[in-house]
């Protein structure tokens, strides 16, 4: 290794004083991506952990790895299922990828069968990398641009960033509308408060929150989540919302809607399969699975919170199963879907792992974890229930939790501060 | 009947919030956010006053302003009347009334509440978003039940996205804005990045 930091420090005075002085910044974060920088405190507390700001959000990409994985792989699977009927039903003489893809794919000789892991993961990785690159270009552009004018560092922070993004895009997603929504998420959401740990909404949320409202064509509705040319599929949540009514056995004037049953019949998927998260959905949300997988290593290392990722589950089980229970008495057919199913559709499981617990946007204090979550949780199941405007509702109530935290941070503080005074003074 | 009026409860504290949405009250609602005590005062004010004015208001719409609001009377004279020309100097009059009769309520009744709100109570007579209340129910014709419904969760959503915004402003004293940004101009802007946090329960229908 001894060459490399060799490297490093020969290039150190080009950057420092030389022609590529406003560069700075990217050599910066390339030298201290490598080696933990060898700065010391100065001040008078001396606390020092080997786990810097660096080390923490690699450590959320490594927990991000089985969601990336599944990401290519169901992308893959479900274009090359959906090939596949559509071949058996003799629609289409011949599967093939959308324009450039098909190119590679014959050209690397992968079939479209979707048994062939490999084959489903190449197909995949052929909408995830793009979107990912884009993402990346178009997100770091702005990023060094303002570390370079700002002189402030560049640091992982947006690796991560850049890593969310993509995951809850759908896989048709147009690659402009990408760039520009890390664009906004970048400058909007966290540059204009002066970068990483100074934001109070979380960047990636935010950029796809904006694309959301900006253009909802390509980001909601039944055409968008199989990378297949003019295939409807609906995610599960999807189908549930829009589930048809009917008058229930026996029951004489109620009419009830479908059940859960009925509806995932009709889809051909199972709860283990939405676990697993071979199912529609946008990239990286589907698998309830790989985002456990994550949020074991991130409470492992200490990274996310597991008071908030307790509070988010809770709050969500409980609404979902008071509108469970009430399930005789409405025609609203989210009514019918059960708590457990609740858990393992959409981004649920994917926003309370990785977007909740974003150290940044969440609420400081452990009390203030447990309202935030449980806030997420609660309004999450409400926007599925009983808004028929949106299918998913994890992305809003993160932002309106993000909103939140630091007016529930300040009240856990003066509860805290009145506690103490009346102690003393008792 | 229920289901009517959660859905206008949640409608006018996220969908048609009147910070978020309408952007009114915009004066108070930057200028007094700085600080979260404060800031919770005069939300709590807003609510109080909203839940007065907008009924009563829609009392006097309903029963003595509107067209063919007199029939009541069984006047011959009055019938079919349209008074709605008085509309704005009854609804402002009303407003600074109510403002002033509550204020000395408070002072007499409950001291500590009256300097709580302090010099908020006399300030908001002129907030826009307590007229505009008044005049979206004259607009969407509520019924007095549904006006004092309206009246309170509009302004608990005023309040909400307020003490929001200055738990927000609190933290961003922590943050580095570019020169040009400080001030008014991060402050509208996480105004609009919290409108669209807000958006979550837009098109509800319960």
């Amino acid at each position: 290794m001894k060459p490399l930091r060799r490297f490093l420090d020969s290039l150190e005075p080009t950057f420092k004083e030389g022609k590529l002085k406003p560069l700075f910044p990217l050599y910066e974060a390339a030298d201290t991506f490598l080696y933990t920088p060898a700065d010391v405190t100065a001040g008078p507390s001396h606390v020092r952990d080997a786990m810097d700001l660096k080390r923490m959000m690699i450590t959320v990409v490594v927990a991000l790895t089985p969601c990336i994985l599944m990401a290519m792989y169901n992308t893959g699977l479900q274009a090359n299922l959906a090939l596949q009927q559509l071949v058996e039903a003799g629609s289409i003489s011949q599967p093939e990828a959308i324009g450039w893809r098909a190119a590679v794919l014959d050209g690397l000789h992968f079939g479209y069968d979707p048994g062939s892991l490999l084959g489903n993961i190449l197909h995949g990785a052929l909408y995830f990398i793009p979107v990912y690159l884009v993402t990346q270009l178009a997100g770091g552009f702005c990023e060094v641009l303002f570390a370079s004018v700002r002189k402030h560092e560049i640091n992982e922070g947006f690796l991560v960033t850049g890593l969310l993004f993509p995951l809850t895009l759908p896989p048709t997603i147009p690659l402009w509308q990408v760039a520009v929504g890390i664009m906004f998420g970048v400058v909007m959401g966290k540059e204009v408060f002066g970068g990483v740990g100074k934001n109070f909404l979380n960047p990636a949320l935010t950029a796809r929150a904006f694309l959301y409202f900006a253009y909802p064509a390509h980001m909601s509705g039944d055409s968008i989540w199989v990378a297949v040319d003019g295939l409807t599929s609906a995610t599960p949540l999807g189908a549930m919302a829009t589930a048809p009514v009917a008058l229930a056995e026996g029951a004489a004037s109620v009419p009830v809607a479908a059940n859960m049953q009925v509806v995932t019949q009709g889809l051909g998927i199972s709860w283990s399969e939405a676990f697993l998260g071979t199912i529609p959905g946008s990239m990286g949300e589907t698998s309830a699975l790989c985002c456990l997988i994550g949020a074991l290593i991130l409470i492992g290392t200490g990274i996310g919170s597991w008071r908030i990722m307790v509070a988010v589950v809770t709050g969500g089980f409980f609404s979902a199963l008071f509108f469970w229970s009430l399930r005789g008495q409405s025609d609203n057919p989210m009514f019918q879907m059960s708590p457990w199913w609740h858990l393992v559709t959409g981004g649920f499981a994917f926003g309370l792992v990785f977007m909740a617990t974003d150290p940044v946007s969440a609420a400081m204090t452990e009390t203030g974890k447990w309202i935030y979550g449980i806030l997420i949780g609660v309004v999450t199941t409400l926007v599925r229930v009983i808004n028929p405007g949106y299918a998913e509702g994890i992305m809003l109530a993160i932002l309106l939790g993000n909103v939140f935290a630091p007016l529930i941070d300040h009240f856990v503080v003066q509860a805290n501060i009145k506690r103490r005074i009346a102690r003393r003074a008792g | 009947m229920l289901e009517h009026h959660l859905s206008l409860f949640f409608t006018a504290i996220f969908e048609e919030n009147l910070a978020l949405a309408f952007f009114l009250g915009m004066c108070t609602f930057l200028a007094v956010s700085k600080d979260v005590n404060t800031a919770m005062g005069l939300g709590v004010a807003v609510i109080v006053i909203q839940t007065i004015t907008v009924p009563v208001n829609c009392v006097i719409y309903q029963y003595l302003l509107k067209e063919n609001a007199l029939n009541w009377t069984g006047i011959s004279a009055l019938q079919g009347t349209d008074l709605q020309f008085l509309g704005l100097i009854s609804y402002i009059g009303t407003i600074a009334a109510m403002v002033q009769i509550l204020e000395m309520a408070l002072d007499r009744f409950f001291p500590p509440l009256y300097h709580a709100l302090g010099i908020f109570l006399p300030l908001i007579t002129v907030n826009c978003a307590i007229l505009g209340g008044t005049l979206f129910m004259v607009e969407r014709d509520y019924t007095p039940l549904e006006a004092l419904n309206f009246g309170f969760s509009g302004g608990l959503g005023w309040a909400m996205a307020i003490a929001a915004l200055a738990g927000i402003r609190e933290k961003l004293k922590y943050s580095d804005v570019p020169d040009g940004l400080k001030g008014l101009g991060i402050t509208f802007i996480t105004v609009g990045l919290m409108a669209m946090a807000f958006m979550a329960f837009a098109g509800i229908d319960i």
